[in-house]
């Protein structure tokens, strides 16, 4: 009985406090604006859009990795995926959650498109750095 | 003795730990977060010992058994003091510092206490039982703190995004740590499957305030109310 009262809080916690920690990643990239650049290679609309979250971690993929960059992308699309589930599932019997996850979505993009942008940036520099050297 | 995926894992979490007390240290902000660093070098430091006795003594052997547990409920005791830590820096405005030390020490004597009850009424009396109890309590009441914290939070709108990112990052751990206890404690079958989690949870929490300290700078700010899920 005290087993099971400890694991239905522990999960409610746990996904309260993984999705603020999830806006906390996301919310220092809500204020940069997407780059130009990553708005022409990915024909991207603004704001971002969930439906375009793959392609731009497709695009992410192809460019040279930042090592520091690379635990915050993996929690954003397990955040991703989560509110894909919470969509399907919760979001049907509440449908103010429908909205909710699909903005938050939309976040989850334009998270990535800005980590898209250092990395182009990133690789111009690499780039500039050989052959100057 | 545990297999190479068990070796990798345990490496990373203890590289992960020292990348703590380093981005801490390069960024200057170790005495600032003294109980967190401490914390973190201590597991370092138990990493390294643990590994010594483990190819020493052997995985089932009672040295590497007692030193595990003993230390883990050592390790737990710290970073209750680390919570304790936070609590303080959310409230150092109030100036009640002197408060949140004081309900510390009585709520970790409380929970010291109400282990050992537990452990009393038990057949096997032993020391052991009580280390692993007291540890598994103060999981559960380290998760309840780290909730009532992020309450004051929200409440006193706390905005340093730094202070935030270790608040919600240690309720995360806290959480998986004690779902990971109950559901064992509910399906002790499941322990073959499950025993291997808690290695892979333990890599989060340095691995996020690692991030924290590496990548968010002290002076950055965010609205709290703009995180919370429940308003």
């Amino acid at each position: 009985m005290m087993a099971a009262f400890i694991l239905v809080c522990s999960v409610i916690l746990l996904l309260q406090f993984f999705v603020s920690y999830c806006r906390s990643l996301i919310a220092a990239s809500v204020r940069e604006q997407i780059s130009q650049e990553v708005q022409e290679v990915t024909g991207m609309t603004r704001p971002a859009t969930e439906e375009e979250f793959a392609r731009v971690v497709q695009l992410l993929q192809l460019c040279p990795e930042r090592p520091e960059e690379r635990g915050e992308i993996s929690l954003i699309r397990t955040y991703f995926r989560m509110l894909g589930v919470i969509r399907s599932t919760i979001a049907r019997v509440v449908p103010s959650l429908e909205r909710w996850a699909s903005t938050e979505r939309g976040q989850c993009t334009h998270f990535v498109a800005v980590v898209l942008g250092r990395r182009i940036a990133f690789s111009r520099n690499l780039f500039a750095q050989q052959m100057g050297g | 003795m545990p297999g190479l995926v068990e070796y990798v894992v345990w490496s990373l979490c203890t590289l992960l730990e020292a990348a703590v007390v380093v981005c801490a240290l390069k960024r200057g902000a170790f005495r600032k977060y003294i109980f967190l660093n401490v914390y973190m070098a201590a597991s370092v430091l138990v990493s390294v010992v643990r590994f010594d006795i483990l190819h020493q003594y052997g995985l089932t052997s009672s040295q590497y058994v007692y030193f595990y547990y003993y230390t883990d409920a050592l390790l737990t005791i710290f970073l209750y003091f680390a919570l304790a830590s936070l609590f303080s820096c959310v409230f150092s405005e109030m100036h009640a510092e002197q408060y949140v030390k004081l309900g510390a020490v009585l709520l970790l004597c409380g929970t010291a206490l109400f282990s050992y009850a537990v452990v009393y009424q038990s057949q096997a009396k032993l020391v052991t039982h009580f280390v692993v109890e007291l540890s598994q309590n103060l999981y559960f009441v380290g998760l309840v703190l780290t909730y009532v914290l992020w309450g004051a939070v929200l409440k006193l709108r706390e905005t340093r995004t730094r202070l935030i990112q270790l608040v919600l990052s240690l309720g995360v751990y806290f959480s998986l740590f004690a779902a990971n206890y109950a559901l064992r404690n509910l399906y002790p079958s499941m322990n073959s499957v499950l025993q291997f989690l808690p290695p892979l949870f333990a890599c989060f929490l340095p691995a996020a305030w690692t991030y924290a300290f590496l990548r968010i700078p002290e002076d950055a700010r965010l609205a709290p109310a703009r995180l919370a899920v429940i308003r």
